[in-house]
């Protein structure tokens, strides 16, 4: 009787302890936003958001909104996911479509995959910039989108690389038994099942890519002006933030937290437009 | 037309260290339905993986001897694996549609091999979902999602699916196993009434349901083939001990050890394999 009472005892200390600290991480999560949110809302007005700065370098002190940033983010992170994928989606088919489970090839090309994604984006941003010093090139938005779609690569790929792996082995077998070729059934059936944790993928990678500030830096450059050209520098809102936070003026202050608002807006706003594109493509689904 | 036969002449298959198939050497004739009959794990369901070439899949395997499928050895070298498949229909023991639409699911075969316009998609879908007699239960929603029929609308799905790509062979792991009774007798009777333009193997774990169909049995254990015979004579008249023993539902071990001590006692006095 005892030991059944300890037992129950265990268990609530331990769902009690849980929910502290879930309280705890959401509690931390919320008051972020919500500073963020009362600081950043003051500054959220029609001005900001379809005005680039009216007056000088990195500022925007004399009135004029942020949207050469919000542009400058959009590009060249929705370029570069789009390369990215491009690249990573070819890359884990033949991871799993052609290679074979044990093949030490595999193993390599996925540990050399996890080791990127720890790599610091500044080493990215450093090895870019040494790339364009050679080729004598200036930052620019395509320099920023090649840098950030390779920062991106091994996101994406490790992630679509889980969701291939989860694709039941039957459905390959079935295609396959059809008379279908390896090539016929990864983009017929592997890729169509796995098609939403694709997508979701492709998000991750975006995410990383869009708040990132020390990669762009170095390759992207900063301007007051909207994006026009591949070949012009672009600014972004990572980079925005770090500038207007980084002066002693208030007003420019307010700036950096409407700019950190709208990046997360920018997210929010993804990440919705992914889980209800997910909803769509879901529905023949095996589950 | 001698389309459809299969015969094995001292087939070995291996897994690593583990030998799944020993000096199989059966032929399974055309038109007809045969039935591989055994316990778990006596490499019924790698019999079938060897005939469609699927066992290329698994890692670590080594497949000896040969398969002659239409008097082809499918293990030579030159051999088109994808018209190998082609003229195999596999019925799965889970039913796995794909993840589309009903009518995307018989046509992803036609799609694979032909270049079809959609009318004649259509009339083909409808022909096939018929042959499986699953059309009147799906005519009116041939466009939503193949996963939302029942277990047993699935499999019949299944059976279109293959049909479609106008096979020779009909492969069955035990096609019935995940049905429910009523299911399970719909595919059995499909089954009989097929047989006279496919060949039919079937691997099975019920031996009323072999005997119900089969017109052939291979009674395999441990990956040797025990007893074959005509289906009458398996199960009126099993020649083998093992074999009396397996039908009667008893215990097969220690019969197994007597035999193969006995086999070893022979092979010691000389007699050769």
């Amino acid at each position: 009787m005892s030991k059944i009472k300890k037992r129950i005892l265990e268990e609530k200390l331990f769902k009690l302890l849980s929910l502290v600290f879930f309280v705890t991480v959401a509690m931390l999560f919320i008051f972020m936003l919500g500073v963020i949110f009362v600081k950043g809302v003051k500054g959220l007005n029609l001005e900001t958001l379809t005005q680039a700065p009216k007056c000088g370098y990195y500022s925007g002190a004399l009135g004029g909104g942020i949207l050469n940033a919000i542009l400058g983010s959009l590009y060249l992170s929705v370029a570069a996911t789009i390369l990215a994928g491009l690249i990573s989606i070819p890359v884990v088919l033949y991871l799993n479509v052609y290679l074979r489970k044990d093949s030490k090839f595999a193993t390599f090309i996925r540990f050399s995959f996890d080791v990127l994604w720890g790599v610091p984006s500044i080493v990215y941003g450093a090895f870019g910039f040494m790339v364009m010093i050679f080729l004598h090139a200036r930052a620019s938005l395509l320099a920023g989108i090649i840098v950030i779609a390779f920062l991106e690569l091994p996101i994406i790929s490790r992630v679509a690389d889980g969701i291939l792996k989860m694709v039941p082995k039957e459905l390959k077998e079935i295609s396959l038994s059809l008379g279908a070729t390896q090539w016929q059934t990864a983009i017929r059936v592997v890729l169509k099942q796995a098609f939403p944790g694709i997508l979701t993928a492709l998000l991750i990678g975006f995410g990383r890519g869009v708040g990132d500030a020390a990669a762009v830096m170095f390759t992207a450059g900063y301007t007051d002006s909207l994006p026009s050209s591949l070949l012009r520098p672009v600014a972004t809102l990572p980079l925005a933030i770090f500038f207007q936070l980084g002066t002693p003026f208030p007003e420019l202050q307010q700036k950096g937290y409407t700019s950190a608002l709208i990046l997360m807006l920018v997210i929010l706003f993804i990440s919705i437009l992914s889980r209800s594109l997910t909803k769509v493509f879901q529905k023949n689904l095996l589950r | 037309m001698d389309k459809g036969s299969i015969s094995t002449k001292f087939l070995n298959v291996f897994y690593a260290e583990h030998q799944a198939l020993k000096d199989v050497s059966v032929d399974i004739p055309k038109q007809k339905i045969t039935a591989i009959i055994g316990p778990s794990g006596c490499g019924k369901s790698t019999l079938l993986k060897v005939f469609n070439r699927l066992i290329d899949l698994n890692e670590d395997t080594k497949v000896s001897g040969q398969v002659l499928v239409d008097g082809i050895n499918i293990y030579d070298k030159a051999t088109d694996i994808y018209s190998l498949r082609k003229k195999m229909g596999l019925l799965a023991q889970r039913p796995f549609v794909l993840p589309m639409s009903i009518l995307e699911n018989v046509a992803y075969g036609l799609r694979i091999h032909n270049h079809l316009g959609n009318n004649k998609i259509d009339e083909l879908v409808e022909h096939y979902l018929r042959e499986a007699n699953l059309w009147n239960e799906v005519k009116d929603r041939l466009h939503a999602s193949a996963s939302k029929l029942s277990i047993g609308q699935q499999q019949r799905l299944c059976l279109a699916r293959g049909l479609a790509v106008e096979p020779e062979i009909i492969l069955g792991d035990e096609p019935t196993s995940a049905l429910d009774p009523l299911s399970s007798e719909r595919i059995e009777k499909k089954l009989i009434e097929l047989k006279n333009r496919y060949t039919i193997v079937i691997v099975t774990h019920n031996i009323a349901q072999a005997m119900k169909l089969a017109d052939f049995v291979i009674f395999l254990y441990y990956g040797e083939v025990v007893e074959t015979g005509k289906s009458e004579d398996i199960f009126k008249a099993p020649q083998e001990l093992m074999t009396q023993a397996y039908i009667k539902g008893e215990y097969l071990d220690n019969i197994w050890l007597e035999r193969e001590a006995k086999i070893s006692r022979r092979i010691g006095q000389g007699e050769g394999i």
